[in-house]
């Protein structure tokens, strides 16, 4: 009972920074068609947000969420602004202006702050385990469980429910129909360039205080990002909270009865097999092209 | 006629160009081979100063140069000043090869110091060993290599474990969970640490590699937690040892029932951790920052005052350091016109000398260094305390986990 639990668990905690990762890329790439390779370099800014928020100014990571948020949210506002709003008509380009992005970002990092690794203070109200059915568990992952969790649900709320919402969702379907009846698809564009990078952000600063802190983190991030998305299913939020639960718990029991290595091939090979034979995902919804 | 006369200059020219540039040992007998000239003394050095291991390659770099111009400020090596040719391979094996070919063969460096990871090492060994070149090399590995082109001053697997292993066991238990990062390196550790266990009657419980840059270690934890060993060894490298260490302090794992041994933890991993995550843990090396000897004092103030207070040195800055002074020594030996790295090697063996971790010397046999074993467990101020040194210096044995392989100076013997 005991090791089930905590098996659970430890698939739960991994889907839910996989989720954490993959849902700004899935809004992005969702609404806009941008396959954003800066993607993983918005995470890493998060992370360099949260150490220089802490070790400048010592804040505390809980403080400095939202400022972290604001400061990516801005980033990626100016990189739409400046660079993908002349894209959008051309989607190689765009693939080949983030990864480009990416890696600026990666060397203006460096640069900046350094090539050490670096690591983030964690909460220390956090930083103690909790007993769940006779399974211990770190609280910190259970708070990134439950962070994670509420900002998937303000997302879906602010895509269903609201005004702006619904705008998103029109143009996801239509861009140029959606405009003819008075939406500004390109402000609406940019608000979710910036959203997007804002929760990959937020990611990456909660992320820090487990892994380490260096300029190529998000390499690693955009690849896991972009197996969520292709699995669920682009334009699917749903798709993206469930397959980063298959995911998470895949890979922790293979890990565990086996090891990560051999976990990282199997999940990767079952998804080249899957979208052989189901090339729009496991919850695509139906939509008009 | 005109045509003919041209065309047979021209074909003269190119065949007399040719033997200049193509075959100059037709001239002058080993003319290819490196060598010293007006009163300076070439050397390379070969450190990633960007990509991924650029982190710890810059340290190696940087006490490699503190040597280097401390030679020169006390007058060289017989009057003659050391000029290092420095290069970036970007952490990268093939650009590792193509800088190594250019130091040897278009800077003539009569030796090259470089390389922190075996992928580089292996890289450039044909360069050092096809153009006779001598390549020194600062890193612990994993031994298991023998070439008369490489100075090995790090340490070899009995160096690191023969003393460390049994005081695990006796210390803690005979329960041993290994984990490492998925190459080479960990899996010649783990090997030769299974042959000790054997030995001493102790239980592997699990052997396990993840994959490098690996930063995910729930399921590890996971498993850790259910297996209960009495010794987590690890040779896990790069961030991923950042990352196992803080996910271990997280899930409230507790080092006094359950450490982690490791081969690869430094004062630059625990810098980049946080001491709290890295206390109560053991890592076994020849040199520890906190090490007191006057040697080490004199290191560690000049490296600060050269780099910043906020510097550390560590177990591979340390061999960085005095394999110059080897160097410098086996160069002192010869006469200026005699300076090629067929005789540095020759003057090199058996050379010893007072290094900041204690006396060491080189094995003549096969080119690896003496050095002194310690027993460091971590403090949350992410220094060292050095629990134990080995009662003496330890010879380096490359093939120790191989009984029917011996390195002698003539190669590798096969029984």
């Amino acid at each position: 009972m005991e090791i089930f639990v905590s098996q659970i668990m430890t698939g739960l905690s991994i889907a839910s920074i996989l989720m954490l990762v993959a849902l700004g890329l899935a809004i992005i790439y969702g609404v806009t068609g941008v396959i954003n390779l800066a993607h993983g370099e918005f995470v890493m800014l998060g992370a360099y947000a949260a150490w220089f928020l802490q070790t400048q100014f010592g804040l505390s990571l809980l403080v400095s969420l939202v400022p972290i948020f604001i400061l990516v949210a801005l980033f990626g506002w100016l990189i739409e602004a400046l660079v993908i709003r002349h894209l959008y008509e051309r989607p190689l380009d765009t693939i080949l202006a983030t990864w480009g992005i990416g890696v600026m970002a990666q060397q203006a990092v460096r640069l900046i702050a350094g090539g050490e690794l670096r690591y983030v203070e964690m909460p220390p109200a956090l930083a103690t385990s909790v007993t769940i059915f006779g399974a211990s568990e770190s609280a910190y992952r259970l708070f990134i469980l439950f962070l994670a969790l509420a900002l998937f649900a303000l997302t879906w709320c602010i895509y269903r429910y609201t005004h702006f919402g619904l705008k998103l969702r029109a143009i996801a379907q239509n861009r140029s129909i959606a405009s003819s009846f008075g939406i500004n698809s390109g402000r609406i564009y940019r608000f979710t360039f910036a959203y997007g990078a804002g929760i990959a952000g937020l990611a990456g600063a909660l992320v820090s205080p487990l892994k380490s802190v260096s300029p190529e983190m998000g390499t690693t991030y955009v690849v896991d990002a972009f197996m969520v998305v292709v699995l669920g299913g682009v334009q699917s939020l749903m798709g993206t909270l469930a397959s980063s639960g298959i995911l998470g718990e895949l890979t922790g029991y293979i890990a565990f009865y086996s090891n990560d290595t051999i976990a990282k091939a199997l999940v990767l090979l079952a998804i080249v097999v899957l979208i052989r034979f189901r090339p729009q995902g496991l919850f695509a919804g139906r939509v008009r092209t | 006629m005109k045509n003919h006369r041209r065309s047979f200059l021209k074909g003269t020219a190119a065949l007399g160009t040719m033997s200049l540039v193509g075959f100059p040992h037709i001239w002058s007998k080993n003319y290819s081979l490196a060598r010293a000239a007006d009163g300076e003394i070439k050397v390379g050095v070969l450190f990633s100063l960007t990509g991924t291991t650029a982190i710890i390659e810059e340290s190696l770099n940087k006490a490699t140069i503190l040597a280097i111009e401390e030679i020169n400020a006390a007058g060289g090596i017989n009057g003659m000043q050391i000029v290092p040719v420095i290069e970036d391979p970007a952490s990268d094996p093939a650009t590792f090869a193509e800088k190594a070919r250019k130091l040897v063969l278009s800077d003539k460096c009569v030796s090259v110091f470089g390389s922190y990871t075996s992928a580089s090492r292996k890289a450039v060994l044909p360069v050092f060993e096809k153009q006779n070149n001598l390549y020194w090399y600062p890193t612990l590995y994993e031994g298991r290599e023998c070439s008369k082109n490489v100075i090995y001053t790090g340490a070899v697997p009995n160096q690191q474990q023969d003393d460390f292993v049994p005081w695990l066991v006796e210390k803690f238990g005979k329960r041993w969970y290994l984990i490492g990062s998925n190459y080479i390196y960990p899996k010649e550790e783990n090997n030769y640490c299974k042959k000790l266990l054997a030995e001493l009657g102790a239980e592997v419980v699990a052997e396990e590699y993840v994959p490098l840059g690996h930063s995910e270690f729930s399921s590890v934890i996971n498993k850790l937690k259910s297996e209960k060993p009495n010794v987590i060894f690890s040779t896990v490298v790069g961030d991923s040892v950042v990352a196992l260490h803080r996910q271990y302090h997280a899930a409230g794992l507790d080092p006094q029932t359950m450490p982690m041994a490791s081969l690869t933890t430094s004062e630059n991993e625990v810098a980049a951790m946080g001491g709290a995550a890295a206390a109560g843990h053991f890592t076994s090396a020849p040199y520890f920052m906190v090490w007191d000897s006057p040697e080490n004092h004199k290191f560690v103030d000049a490296y600060k005052k050269r780099w910043g207070a906020d510097k550390v040195t560590h177990f591979v800055s340390e061999p960085s350091y005095f394999q110059v002074y080897l160097f410098k020594q086996a160069v002192a030996k010869l006469a200026e016109s005699d300076i090629d790295p067929n005789t540095i090697r020759e003057a090199v063996k058996g050379e010893g000398l007072v290094a900041p971790q204690g006396k060491i010397k080189v094995e003549p046999e096969n080119l690896h260094t003496w050095l002194w074993p310690k027993i460091g467990q971590c403090k949350a101020d992410g220094q060292f305390e050095i629990l134990k040194q080995s009662a003496d210096w330890l010879e380096p044995s490359p093939y120790k986990a191989y009984p029917n392989q011996l390195c002698t100076a003539t190669g590798l013997q096969e029984s």
